[in-house]
């Protein structure tokens, strides 16, 4: 006897299941390629994130057609709601990127596998399972299938040292935090007696008033949250993020640092369960009912993320190095974010804030991860920072692209990475936390100095010798001009893609919150 | 007499605390990167004894607090985790191996090319 799925259920795995089919796809036809011919494997894949995008489209369109605010699928294990949807879109704009970065790339590093783009489709399906799961189970998988394939993709430069370093580093301390994140759903599901995260918010109060059990809640949240805030690479738990950043193809890095990224906080803001507004009805699940303990423990680890972070960037001398850096300080930024959008009931801003950022971020970190990307030809690596001197001589039009995703990075106004910003600080202090908003611009203007330390190097030093013009190839000036239109244009114009967040949020039918969408 | 030898679903999770306790003490003093990985097999370990033993007492429950004999969840996920377990060990060994072929050490001491 079958659980008797219906085709609602079928349709809102499709996106998932496409890019499962697609990545087995290359595998197959990558036996196939002769040498010279491996560029194809990149059009596959690049077909497969397309179809799945419109496979998303679909559902997202259907959804519209029954006015459904959400769909419930596979026994409440799957939760496709515009949260889920808008992160869909987001993974698949960086992978389709990432891709275009990656074709000339990997013929110039001489490992032009197929495996590698059937990777990067599988890590993205686990994404998905990430952002739609309703279930710990589910959840749990789609971040082992994420990670385990990009613990290869760190690695994928087999006969450099650096890269099998990277890899190593990142499987040991991303296995060993998955382990303590997996120790904290058990007891989760102990304490509830359900995998299910309605059920789990549900039953956490009782727990937590009527006293034995409580300290069993407390050491499972604590868990939960360290596996959480591993893969997001917060302070204290961000070690691997520097090495597995710099180590990795550059290609990889930029699929790392938005793709990756935007998967962990999709998970944990599912898991935090920030309050939720289905046509006038809030709704909670998840650890929310613990946030009184929790918002603390955030506090701390954004502050120390925020210092460490934009400290240990000032002396760095690799770029990549330097970005996983700055990548961490944004972290930050956005887990204050997320205080402010937990800390009270209903104050979904803080939350808004973050979908911003993380949008805007995909694109002017990918832009960046981009430029370091096309400075790799024959024998020069290209991410030490005096690989930059005086590029602006060498590739003007790069060095435009890279100054206007690093002043964006920094948050300057009119570019894309002001207002993911500018939404969070208004959060905090609509929320009244003027201290932590205070500190949070005064590291932002810190964090100026070594993006503009970027730029000095590129218009100020001189180039050495004997460098000429750089080759960049069709796919990755597509890829740079798609990312630097994206940071202008969401700069200029943010207020197509505010309201796209707030419809993430379901924020768009109810009138009081129509304001803030202005 | 049989009292004493009752054993409760507390024994189990005391076990699988001390067996995580284990596995996390063992990655953080360990140097051997083998030895690492089996701390970590020692931890997912852990958390399968946890699921199965919260499983079993979910169906002692009375179905209207979601227990019953359908309350399967705790052994379907352990199920789960035992494959996990096993993909992230053939995935690990395998960039050991790649490791090992280009510097000829497991010690984590001397993976120490990316630093600050």
């Amino acid at each position: 006897m079958g659980p008797g799925f219906t085709s609602v259920d079928y349709m809102m795995a499709l996106p998932v299941t496409l890019l499962a089919l697609f990545a087995l796809g290359v595998l197959l036809i990558d036996l196939m390629l002769p040498d010279e011919m491996k560029w194809f494997n990149a059009i596959t894949a690049f077909i497969g994130v397309l179809f799945s995008a419109y496979a998303a489209v679909r559902f997202d369109l259907f959804l519209r057609s029954r006015d459904w605010p959400y769909a419930f699928g596979f026994m409440y294990t799957m939760l496709v709601d515009h949260f889920a949807l808008y992160f869909f879109y987001l993974f698949l704009a960086g992978t389709a990127i990432a891709i275009l970065m990656s074709v000339s790339y990997l013929e110039t590093e001489h490992e032009n596998h197929g495996e590698y783009y059937a990777l990067m489709l599988l890590s993205v399906a686990g994404m998905m399972c990430m952002a739609a799961g309703f279930d710990v189970v589910l959840i749990f998988i789609g971040l082992e299938l994420m990670a385990i394939s990009t613990y290869v993709l760190v690695g994928f430069l087999r006969r450099d040292r650096r890269s099998n370093e990277a890899a190593l580093k990142y499987l040991l301390l991303g296995a060993f935090s998955s382990g303590i994140f997996a120790y904290g759903l058990s007891l989760l599901y102990g304490l509830t007696g359900s995998t299910n995260l309605y059920q789990i918010g549900g039953h956490l109060p009782q727990i937590l008033q009527s006293g034995p059990y409580k300290p069993v809640a407390i050491i499972a949240l604590v868990t939960t949250l360290t596996g959480l805030l591993f893969k997001i690479a917060a302070i204290p738990f961000h070690q691997w993020a520097p090495d597995a950043y710099e180590g990795a193809p550059t290609s990889i890095t930029g699929f790392m640092s938005v793709a990756v990224k935007a998967a962990g906080w999709a998970m944990l803001l599912r898991i935090l369960g920030f309050s939720y507004n289905f046509n006038g009805h809030i709704l909670f699940w998840g650890l929310l009912p613990m946030r009184s303990i929790y918002i603390p423990l955030l506090v701390f680890v954004a502050v120390a993320t925020m210092t460490g972070a934009n400290f240990a960037a000032l002396t760095q001398t690799n770029t990549k190095r330097l970005l996983a850096y700055s990548s961490i300080a944004h972290v930050g930024y956005m887990l204050l974010g997320l205080i402010a959008g937990t800390a009270t009931d209903f104050n979904p801003d803080g939350i808004k804030g973050i979908l911003i950022y993380l949008l805007v971020y995909t694109f002017m970190n990918l832009g960046a991860f981009g430029v370091i990307t096309s400075l790799r030809h024959r024998n020069i690596v290209g991410d030490e920072l005096d690989d930059l001197n005086g590029l602006y001589s060498r590739a003007p039009v790069e060095a435009v692209l890279m100054l206007v995703f690093m002043l964006s990075l920094a948050g300057i106004p009119p570019l894309a990475g002001f207002w993911g910003k500018y939404f969070i600080f208004l959060s905090l202090i609509e929320s009244g936390h003027y201290v932590l908003a205070a500190l949070g611009v005064l590291y932002s203007v810190f964090g100026l100095y070594y993006y503009l330390k970027i730029a000095n190097a590129m218009f100020m030093r001189q180039p050495e010798k004997g460098e000429e013009h750089l080759p960049v190839s069709y796919a990755m000036r597509a890829a740079l001009a798609v990312t630097g239109f994206a940071t202008l244009f969401i700069g200029i114009m943010p207020n197509r893609f505010i309201e796209l967040a707030g419809w993430a949020l379901n924020l768009a039918q109810n009138p009081s919150m129509a304001k803030l969408v202005q | 007499m049989d009292a004493m030898l009752h054993i409760s679903t507390l024994h189990y999770l005391v076990l699988g605390a001390a067996l995580f306790l284990l596995g996390v003490i063992g990655v953080l003093t360990r140097r051997n990167v083998v030895i690492v990985l089996m701390s970590i097999e020692l931890i997912l370990n852990a958390v399968n004894l946890n699921l199965v033993a919260l499983s079993r007492y979910w169906q002692g429950m009375p179905a209207r607090l979601g227990g019953g004999a359908q309350a399967l969840h705790g052994q379907v996920f352990a199920i789960f985790v035992i494959t996990d377990a096993a993909a992230e060990a053939a995935v690990g060994l395998g960039i050991l191996i790649a490791f090992f072929r280009n510097k000829e050490t497991v010690n984590v001491d001397e993976v120490n090319l990316l630093k600050w």
